[in-house]
């Protein structure tokens, strides 16, 4: 983005990479009037990839001769099921879907990191601008984990999904009885309904905040690389910068391929850890 | 770092997203693999049983050979054993032929003897009247004298 004089401010380099392209920026920190318009896109886009493939593979699902696709899909699958096996009580029909998708699709929106920080915003930039739109006020953030909405989102189905599952593994009471009597006894009700509160709300925070910090922090990063040359024209100092930034570039890259994995399985193992444990009744533990 | 309606619509995309993938993904990949899992399962059986089988049928073979053997040692045996009998039998055949065959001639033989000796015994008896005859010169009623002569070739 060196096209303009104010890309290379570097804050309003980052400041203009981190905001959203929205119906309207929104006012206060819960604003409900306000859609991010590219992290649904993105998260539907990539979603609807994931089907895809997934329908291809179905097309020609084979018993005895398994594509590579499907071979892939099979050890994802497996890999799952193993993970569901060692933690999960009792078999359950939703489990495994809701394992597979926040595997697959938080993987797939995490790998939008991967993409050049100024690719597709740059692209976009340039669309709109045949059609006479501001650069400045053009946004697009690629990478829908970096959004708050959707990594509490799916946060918060789990956290339905685990006051249901309580439900239903133990019944109201039994429910109650975790938060009366948990974790220090009959004699503690008060501190025990805090602590049960607390660790219940946790779970679901942190599973949400602990994908966005993790990939916030990643895309800042890669911001931050970008900004050794950023605006930069030709002079001595590139030829150090330069070979600098895609070393730099490089080795972020490869270490975010390995955090962008491990924040998906992260959120795919304790979703099921959450459920299971929800899952559970009194005699199973 | 805000929360918006974007979260609402997020956790519709990610319920919308759970159907899919388990129609798509979840559903058709777990059916796959347990068929597989069942498919090798039956297949192991079938190699187990194809073996057992085998070892089955093996075990007939050998029955079955070790019985022709028998059978054959058997008609073999048999065999020679008829092989004697009929050498046996053929040659008390011709031992008795023989006996039969020397019987008859020793039989004819003797009936010669018998009959030569009659026609000599009447011979004799002419001749001993023909010779009485020229002794006595007249004749000999013979039949005055039949006793006579009787006992005359009675003891010739």
């Amino acid at each position: 983005m060196s096209e303009s004089a104010q890309a290379a401010d570097p804050v309003a380099y980052i400041q203009h990479h981190l905001t959203n392209w929205s119906t309207s920026q929104p006012k206060s920190i819960a604003d409900f009037n306000v859609l991010h318009l590219d992290v649904i896109i993105f998260s539907a886009l990539l979603g609807g990839l994931l089907i895809f493939i997934a329908k291809k593979i179905g097309e020609s699902l084979s018993l005895d001769n398994p594509s590579k696709l499907q071979s892939a899909a099979e050890i994802l699958v497996e890999f799952v099921n193993d993970q569901i096996k060692n933690v999960f009580p009792h078999p359950d029909k939703l489990i495994g879907p809701l394992a597979l998708t926040v595997f697959t699709w938080v993987l797939a929106m995490n790998a939008m990191d991967l993409l050049p920080v100024d690719l597709l915003p740059s692209l976009w930039t340039g669309i709109l601008g045949l059609f006479g739109a501001d650069p400045h006020h053009v946004y697009l953030k690629v990478v829908p984990t970096t959004n708050l909405d959707t990594t509490l989102g799916l946060a918060l189905c789990v956290f339905v999904l685990i006051l249901a599952y309580n439900f239903k593994s133990k019944g109201p009471i039994g429910y109650l009885k975790l938060f009366l009597f948990h974790p220090f006894g009959k004699y503690f009700i008060p501190v025990n309904i805090v602590m049960t509160t607390i660790e219940e709300l946790a779970k679901p925070l942190s599973l949400g905040l602990r994908l966005f910090g993790n990939l916030f922090a990643g895309e800042l990063v890669f911001l931050l690389i970008a900004l050794l040359t950023l605006g930069a024209g030709f002079s001595f100092g590139l030829f150090i910068w330069f070979p600098m930034q895609v070393l730099l570039d490089l080795a972020w890259l490869l270490f975010h391929l390995l955090v962008i994995t491990l924040q998906a399985f992260i959120f795919m193992v304790l979703t099921i850890v959450y459920l299971g444990m929800a899952d559970a009744t009194a005699d199973d533990h | 770092m805000n929360i918006t309606l974007t979260l609402i619509a997020q956790v519709l995309a990610f319920s919308i997203m759970i159907w899919l993938v388990n129609k798509y993904m979840w559903g058709p990949l777990n059916d796959v693999l347990d068929k597989r899992r069942q498919k090798v399962a039956e297949g192991l059986a079938a190699a187990e049983k194809g073996q057992q089988e085998q070892e089955v049928a093996r075990q007939k073979i050998e029955d079955e050979l070790k019985q022709a053997k028998a059978e054959a040692a058997e008609i073999i045996s048999q065999a020679q054993k008829r092989a004697g009998e009929i050498v046996d039998e053929a040659k008390n055949a011709a031992v008795e032929e023989a006996n039969r065959v020397k019987a008859a001639a020793q039989a004819e033989i003797e009936q010669e003897v018998s009959r030569a000796r009659e026609g000599l015994r009447q011979q004799v008896s002419s001749l001993a009247v023909a010779g009485a005859e020229k002794i006595l010169g007249k004749e000999i009623n013979a039949k005055a004298h039949a006793k006579a002569l009787e006992e005359l070739t009675a003891q010739i």
